[in-house]
């Protein structure tokens, strides 16, 4: 299998790796959160009259227990991705050992190893 | 591109529920549909939804405005499922973010929704759909799909802003675009390498569905058989 795309995808990640380290360490920006830039913008257009019409009924305390809800979000997911995708890969595989001839399999699937 | 609890001012948030409710309680409906004749869907549908959940908690920074802000995620799922039923699942990543990380809100729900999981997932299905019917490469044009889906998100939740806020507090169509660049400076302009960086990961996950599980995608009519059979014997 080719990893054509894999290194592509790496090159992409690279670049946009590189740039941020370069801008962060020449300029002062502050990479804070676009959401909360818009609350500025909102403040600039209304000259500070709007008043928020509802509150969050929680909020995580503190940055900690905010990182570690975002946290578990990435790992739930990441999860259940790699579950899934290997349990395909593992099943495929070795349907092709034992010459398995699944019902409702495309030839594809077993000429490509 | 979540609009904060509170940051919509009456009418617009009931507005915005009015639109997305429809297309959910549609999605809802095609979903249930689809599980129930092929059960077999049910592991790539947890996938599409938990590639959501990875890239929409993955706050990355952006070069071109210095600051940060995450990708969606939800390009994946309109390919294969089609918009309605990721409006579904982008329904259940907001929700998460609105109740438990005080990110978006439930008065905004409407509104992020529609940005999140309506409109970026059309323009990702339409692209797609284009795209492959013009021949091109299949990662290729998944790429486009995703981080065009992306960007259009965050087009829209500036749209939903300039309208909510546009200058003078009259909405006059020169009071709108004058928000409207005001707010896609900071939402579009910060998506752009972003977008480019969700369209990469999600052809990228496309490559491994359709190498372990390529079957399931041609029944669905997501892609050709002949298209699986090209991909795999020259770039996959």
């Amino acid at each position: 299998m080719s990893r054509k795309l894999e290194l592509i995808v790496l090159a992409i990640i690279l670049i946009f790796t590189a740039h941020f380290i370069y801008m962060s360490s020449t300029t002062d920006a502050e990479f804070g959160g676009a959401d909360g830039e818009a609350e500025g913008v909102i403040n600039e257009i209304t000259g500070g009259t709007y008043e928020p019409n509802a509150e969050p009924f929680w909020e995580p305390p503190s940055g900690e227990i905010e990182s570690l809800l975002f946290g578990l979000q990435a790992a739930i997911g990441a999860g259940i991705i790699g579950y899934f995708l290997g349990y395909y890969n593992a099943k495929k595989n070795y349907e092709n050992e034992l010459g398995y001839k699944g019902k409702n399999k495309s030839e594809g699937d077993r000429q490509s190893l | 591109m979540h609009i904060m609890e509170g940051f919509l001012p009456t009418p617009w948030w009931q507005v915005w529920f009015a639109v997305s409710i429809p297309v959910i309680l549609y999605g809802i409906y095609k979903m249930n549909k689809l599980v129930n004749e092929k059960r077999e869907i049910l592991p790539l549908l947890a996938v599409a939804g938990a590639f959501v959940f990875v890239l929409s908690s993955l706050k990355l920074p952006s070069m071109v405005t210095g600051s940060c802000s995450h990708p969606t995620g939800t390009g994946v799922a309109a390919i294969i499922f089609g918009p309605a039923i990721s409006a579904v699942l982008g329904t259940i990543v907001l929700l998460y973010q609105a109740l438990f990380l005080a990110h978006g809100g439930l008065t905004t729900l409407g509104a992020n929704v529609f940005s999140m999981g309506i409109v970026g997932p059309v323009v990702a299905y339409l692209v797609y759909k284009a795209g492959m019917k013009a021949n091109i490469n299949f990662f290729v044009v998944v790429f486009l799909a995703t981080a065009l889906g992306d960007w259009a998100t965050y087009v829209t939740t500036s749209v939903e802003l300039a309208l909510a806020f546009p200058a003078g507090d009259v909405l006059t169509f020169a009071g709108f675009m004058s928000s409207l660049g005001k707010f896609a400076g900071i939402f579009a302009l910060t998506q752009v390498p972003l977008a480019i960086v969700e369209g990469a990961v999600s052809a990228l996950l496309f490559k491994y569905v359709v190498n372990v599980k390529s079957d399931i995608l041609v029944e669905m009519k997501v892609i050709e058989d002949k298209v699986v059979k090209k991909l795999r014997g020259t770039s996959a």
